[in-house]
């Protein structure tokens, strides 16, 4: 018998296979309406009014708000609804200050594009003027309520992912706008912990990672008295590819290594260097933990953002947060220290990292991550960022040849690759243990778990007769609940990694802009598939193992823990509570 | 704990610690605290595990709720669809000139005075309304509005 | 704890009532407490107490002859405050009037001629309530007990049959009968959708049992309103015993009463009635002895009409509307299977199952049976309450129970009828047209208006329907929540452009841009207060066309309210050339010789209206 489980959607049958909403389905049936407070990863808001359709017998409905049933007949394209999505986008044209030549978010923004799909060119409602108010007060992000059409993303993300709500609707009606607490800057939030998630979801240019230091690195690179060293996390490698229409997920961090020359960089690294010398620090500190069964489970601090959250919200796991630094800013005091080693000036050499993160500006500001006034790492440019700067020198990045990234900085494993996807430092940092404690079999590990597309996943890793367990959580909200599970007593782990952008440093906010899980895929396969074809531990890397011996003594020694390992602040608000 | 916030510490307490009940706590912090200061909502905030943006998106959404101090003296003028009809717009506009508060401005400079104006008080019968700290006056008109200030000046003054 | 035996109470409430000779009601409601009601209150106590006159305060074993008591509201406010003495209704009564009525009226049993009600549209005298046409011709079912008793005493509701039917209900009912039986009256919600209350209870009875909650919507949000603060402040009792029947027809165990701030009084008055009934055990455990509990919780509004949203009011928190579904019925209060009704609807409920099911459904037309209340406002010479049969017509209501249409001087001219705005800023405009449109739930919305909740604004001649539209306009951009695109900006560019058209800048372009956003707005919101927003506009653009076009067109304001199309003239019949509006004009637009008549220069006025207030002789006027 035929199925009967189908809506028409334009005179075409379309079946209905659990989706969430009307408009999943439409959009599953090629209709790829523009709307800007649907999230597929959110809860269903309902308030810009842009998904609307015809369907029989009810009229008309916003498609995200009605679930699908068998027999709907749905018009997408009638007079009457092009005329009402068109008002609904003036009316939003005429919201604020929408200056489409001097917006940094011009060329991926939603109302622009849409303004363009609809062919506006006049808008018929009185503009309501709003003069830019920029609040450059936090170092990773920029907002600017003018911008702001209130579709409420970047709150929702904020609350139901992060479990945060560093930002919420304030006032009412048209007063109303999206803020900190007490109307405050982001930099002034006590809540915010600068993961960027809102700015990842933001169809605008209300929320954005802070840019405004590519201006300076270009100043930098044309200073003949500095020397300039950019190194490159393992995820922009997987993220920049698509702004130039190459595939998206697909790793280019030979293209990347060529523009970045091209731009007169001096010293082109790569941060999976740093990222198997943190695993070779965190890995032993574990180790050590784990042996002597103390502050377990250890917890992962390559992320800024969890270290934020930490500091803020849960001080009281700072014990088992690892004093390992992250990858970054392990990168940083090595390259200067070699600098100073073969003669030079720490304040000669300037280090700008490219990262997937715009919580990783905000840790370079970190003032134990300064020596006498000269910071660890300089500038951090974001992926989104490094595209403006390749496009702005001309470069044509797509057909760049492949060039090699400059050593001893640039060598890695594939170990120190698979950091940008959620699991992949945990993975790391078991091959690494597996070694250490059974010699023979080389740290192979098979677990397949780590690498699932889930926000929280358990293993149990079984070597030399010692099982560790461990947990990876990804977005904040996750990891909450798992140490308040583990507090209560209801779980119980040896090793955690956790990241605060659900599926890891792929889908960090300084990335190109994407909805949906499929990104995530995608580009954690292209780090999945480098891994394959390099060395695969981090203790294969012979240059990071080479610096033990040279500028450190040895592993978890006095100089590597002062330039390799950090110490974290209790950070959390008492207001009203005894000290 | 300090005396400041001993107030807001009871009223939590009453109240379970339930954060369904984050207004009506609201209400009773505003009704002691004369407003809602920011050191207190964010105290709330902590002790019901909830935003400090949350409670801050609570109190500046609702009319009563007020984040600066309010005036010793509340003056509430109904504009509702029968008061309108029946003048309220120059009841409103001999109030502010008579305590000087510019547009926008709802709290005199001295903190004698706040300004609300209502949508609707449900004494449609009175039309124009205007109540002076709960109590309710009815067909009020300017010079009658500006009388009753005027009551509550001199008492003052005493 | 058990339920008091309420056949009991009852009996013994009349029992004492027996002793009672005389009874003096002075209204309580919030319009006549305004008027000082209760200083009139005292000055009866105090009044009494001199002369040795045996006063009782409250009904008790053992009570004395004469009885003192408030009611609530009686829905006659601007005749206020009101007593009555017996059967002799007196208005407008002041403190000195009290040692005369005690003497003449109480002891003597004489009329005092100038405190009866006198009636402006025909001179007459009324001596009790049934001679008042504002009275005698409404069908007083919800509010008939409201003026009547002391709202403050349980007792008395009781021994008026009140709790009756819960009891019955929880005794010998199942849940399903009830909703049958609600179904049957065929009553529809009172808060302005006028969807069928047995079937709202119904979708929330057949979800499975567990925890539930009946919800009393009282956060009447409609500026022009105020049934629902007059039930609660003269028969809360009516609404906690339709809450009770409610709860029971779901499988509640809770309620909540959500109350506007700023009703105060209602607050009160229904706190005091749940007190009174959790101490009889009506509220509490073990019900009736039925087994099943209920409790009801009072919250109070902080000040956003939105709340009046069913989603909104839920929300509780953020008091911002929710798309449905999920519908309260199945996910309402902390994720709960709700019922939300409003306070008229639910104080409804015991009447029906008191008369019958069958009898209320006769009441009034077949798709809308049963009495609604109208809060009758503006330009009419009786302001107040009218609840009449669903179904009766506009020029009954204004011109046979509220007396007709006022000049804005207040004398009585039924021509002077211009439209009367029915259910508030979401409702729309009614003119002589509909004169005989019947009020009910189908009939209005086929005239493109809406029962709403029951406002009912009189304007006349003076009135100007744009400006009217554009006030509505600032509420609902005020009251707005935010959270949808077409609510936020809509209204506030509506509003835009209606300024533009009341201060002479509107174009037909203004006016085409208007209704195609009206029309879009109330396509394309989320929630039913946005949906609505653009009703104000679209009535009047429709039944005054020719009122915008003059605003636009000829940039002229027929009725002379908006003031920057105004042009202020002086009548040289009237003018006696005294140099008033000369000395008050801030511009020096006014010229003229001492005695002879003088002239504004259009030019130089800024249309301030310092000259009109000035002149002493109503010399200056608003040309059209």
């Amino acid at each position: 018998m035929e199925n009967e489980n189908f809506v028409i959607i334009e005179g075409k049958k379309v079946a209905i296979e659990g989706e969430r909403n009307l408009l999943e389905l439409i959009r599953k049936a090629g209709f790829n309406i523009t709307t800007f407070c649907y999230q597929p990863e959110l809860e269903i808001y309902g308030a810009c009014r842009l998904c609307l359709v015809e369907v029989d017998g009810m009229g008309v409905v916003a498609s995200c708000c009605v679930a699908p049933r068998a027999g709907m007949n749905v018009r997408i394209n009638t007079d009457e609804i092009r005329r009402l999505r068109r008002i609904n986008l003036e009316l939003l044209l005429a919201s604020g200050n929408h200056n489409c030549t001097v917006c940094s978010k011009s060329g991926h923004c939603k109302l622009q594009s849409l303004a363009q799909e609809m062919g506006i060119t006049e808008i018929r409602f009185k503009a309501k003027q709003k003069e830019t108010v920029r609040d450059t007060s936090s170092a990773a992000l920029v907002r600017d309520n003018s911008k702001c059409i209130l579709c409420g993303n970047c709150v929702r993300i904020c609350n139901e992912v992060q479990g945060i709500g560093a930002i919420d609707f304030a006032f009412r009606g048209y007063r109303a706008k999206i803020t900190p607490a007490f109307d405050k800057g982001m930099g002034e939030s006590h809540e915010c912990v600068s993961c960027g998630q809102c700015a990842r979801v933001c169809p605008v240019g209300a929320l954005t990672p802070n840019c405004s230091e590519i201006e300076q690195v270009f100043k930098e690179i044309n200073n003949p008295a500095k020397k300039v060293a950019v190194h490159i996390a393992p995820a922009v490698r997987v993220g920049l590819g698509e702004i130039f229409g190459l595939p998206q997920g697909k790793s280019i961090d030979g293209k990347i290594a060529a523009a970045l020359r091209m731009l007169g960089f001096d010293y082109v690294y790569d941060t999976a260097f740093a990222a198997d010398l943190t695993i070779v620090e965190e890995a032993t500190e574990f180790l050590h933990r784990f042996t002597e069964g103390k502050n377990l489970p250890q917890l992962t601090s390559c992320c800024p953002a969890w270290v934020n959250y930490v500091e803020k919200f849960t001080p009281e796991f700072i014990p088992n947060l690892s004093t390992a630094r992250s990858p970054m800013q392990m990168m940083g005091p090595v390259i200067k220290a070699d600098f100073v080693e073969k003669g030079g000036k720490r304040e000669d050499l300037v280090v700008v990292a490219i990262m997937p993160c715009s919580a990783k500006k905000g840790e370079i500001k970190r003032e134990e991550f300064y020596v006498d006034g000269n910071p660890d790492t300089d500038h951090v440019v974001t992926t989104v960022g490094l595209a403006r700067m390749i496009k702005e020198a001309g470069i044509d990045f797509a057909n760049l040849k492949d060039e090699e990234f400059d050593h001893p900085f640039g060598t890695k494993t594939g170990a120190g690759v698979i950091f940008g996807a959620s699991g992949g430092v945990m993975e790391a940092a078991l091959r690494f243990a597996a070694a250490e404690l059974d010699p023979k079999n080389a740290g192979k590990i098979k677990l397949d778990v780590l690498r699932a597309n889930s926000t929280v996943k358990e293993a149990e890793l079984k070597v030399a007769g010692k099982t560790v367990r461990v947990a990876v959580v990804s977005g904040l909200r996750n990891a909450r609940k798992l140490l308040d599970d583990i507090k209560a007593g209801k779980n119980k782990y040896d090793f955690i990694e956790v990241m605060s952008c659900q599926g890891g440093c792929v889908a960090g906010a300084g990335q190109p802009q994407f909805e949906g899980w499929q990104a995530r895929k995608n580009r954690a396969k292209g780090l999945y598939d480098d891994d394959a074809k390099m060395a695969y531990k981090s203790q294969d890397n012979k240059d990071v193992m080479a610096l033990y011996g040279t500028i450190f003594d040895k592993i978890g020694g006095h100089k590597a823990h002062e330039l390799l390992h950090t110490h974290y602040f209790d950070r959390k608000d008492r207001t009203g509570q005894d000290k | 704990m300090s005396d400041r916030f001993k107030p807001a510490a009871q009223i939590l307490k009453d109240n379970n610690y339930d954060s369904a009940k984050l207004i009506p706590i609201l209400q009773k912090v505003q009704d002691a605290y004369h407003f809602l200061p920011e050191d207190v909502m964010r105290y709330i905030a902590n002790e019901l595990n909830i935003s400090p943006a949350k409670v801050f998106g609570v109190a500046t959404f609702f009319a009563h709720f007020a984040i600066t101090p309010k005036g010793k003296h509340i003056i509430r003028v109904c504009n509702g669809t029968a008061c309108h009809v029946k003048g309220s717009a120059g009841i409103i506009d001999a109030v502010k000139k008579k305590l000087k508060l510019k547009d926008g401005q709802e709290t005199t400079e001295d903190l004698l005075f706040t300004l609300e104006c209502v949508s609707c008080l449900g004494a449609c019968g009175l039309a124009p309304v205007m109540v002076v700290d709960d109590v309710v006056h009815g067909q009020v008109t300017p010079a009658k509005a500006e009388e009753l200030l005027d009551e509550v000046i001199k008492a003052e003054a005493k | 704890m058990a339920t008091k035996d309420i056949a009991k109470i009852a009996k013994d409430f009349n029992d004492a009532y027996k002793n009672i000779k005389h009874r003096i009601v002075i209204c309580g409601g919030t319009g006549c407490i305004a008027g000082g009601s209760l200083d009139v209150y005292k000055a009866f106590q105090t009044e009494m107490e001199k002369r040795n006159l045996p006063c009782s305060v409250e009904v008790t074993k053992g009570c004395r002859e004469n009885y003192l008591s408030l009611s609530g509201c009686r829905g006659f406010c601007a005749q206020g405050p009101l007593v009555s003495v017996g059967d002799i209704f007196y208005t407008k009564v002041k403190v000195a009037d009290v040692p005369e009525i005690i003497e003449k009226t109480l002891l003597k049993g004489e009329v005092i001629d100038r405190l009866l009600y006198h009636n402006p549209a025909n001179n007459q005298k009324s001596k009790t309530v049934a001679d008042i046409p504002f009275y005698a011709k409404q069908q007083r079912i919800l509010l008939a007990d409201c003026g009547r008793i002391n709202p403050e005493d349980i007792n008395e509701y009781i021994a008026h049959g009140g709790y009756a039917q819960a009891k019955r209900i929880y005794l010998e009912m199942t849940p399903e009968q009830v909703c049958k039986e609600m179904i049957k009256s065929g009553l529809r919600g009172r808060g302005g959708g006028g969807f069928p209350t047995g079937k709202k209870w119904e979708f929330a009875r057949i979800e499975p049992e567990g925890k539930k909650y009946v919800i009393c919507n009282a956060d009447e949000g409609d500026p022009g309103a105020f049934m629902d603060r007059s039930v609660m402040e003269g028969n809360p009792n009516a609404v906690l015993e339709g809450m009770m029947i409610a709860a029971h027809a779901i499988g509640a165990d809770e309620g909540y009463i959500y109350v506007r701030m700023e009703y105060p009084l209602a607050i009160k008055r229904i706190r005091k009635a749940i007190e009174e009934a959790e101490a009889l055990g009506i509220l509490g455990e073990n019900v009736f002895g039925s087994g099943k509990n209920f409790k009801i919780n009072v919250m109070e509004g902080a000040g956003a009409s939105v709340c009046g949203e069913e989603t909104a009011l839920i929300a509780s928190v953020d008091g911002m509307p929710k798309v449905k579904p999920p519908f309260p019925a199945h996910s309402g209060l902390f994720g709960k299977p709700t019922v939300i009704n409003n306070v008229e609807t639910l104080a409804t409920v015991a009447k029906i199952f008191e008369m019958g099911p069958e009898n209320f459904a006769k009441i009034g037309p077949a798709t809308s049976p049963g009495t609604k209340t109208f809060a009758v406002t503006g330009h009419i010479a009786n302001t107040g309450l009218v609840e009449v049969p669903m179904g009766t017509t506009l020029r009954q209501v204004i011109n046979d129970v509220a007396g007709g249409t006022t000049n804005s001087d207040g004398t009585v001219n039924p021509e002077a009828f211009k439209a009367a705005q029915i259910g508030g800023p979401s409702g729309g405009c009614l003119t002589k047209e509909h004169f005989d449109v019947p009020l009910d739930f189908d009939s209005l919305k086929s005239a493109g208006a809406m029962v709403g909740s029951g406002g009912l604004v009189v304007m006349n001649e003076k009135t100007c329907m744009v400006n009217v539209a554009r006030f509505f306009l600032e509420f609902t951009k005020r009251e707005s929540c935010g959270k949808c695109v077409p609510c936020r900006e809509g209204t506030d560019q509506m509003l835009s452009l209606l300024t533009d058209i009341c201060e002479g800048r509107g174009t037909m372009k203004t006016l085409e841009t208007l209704e195609d956003l009206a029309k879009a707005v109330q396509k394309s919101s989320l929630c039913a207060l946005g949906k609505t927003a653009p009703n104000p506009v679209l009535s009047t653009l429709k039944y005054f066309k020719d009122e915008y076009l003059a605003h636009v067109v000829e940039k002229r304001c027929p009725a002379g309210v908006c003031k920057a199309l105004a042009k202020y003239e002086i009548d040289p019949a009237k003018c006696k050339g005294c140099g008033m509006c000369k000395r008050a004009c801030p511009v020096q637009a006014i010229t003229g010789a001492v005695g002879k008549p003088h002239v504004i220069d259009p030019k130089k006025c800024i249309k301030c209206g310092s000259c009109k207030s000035t002149c002493k002789f109503g010399a200056v006027k608003i040309g059209a």
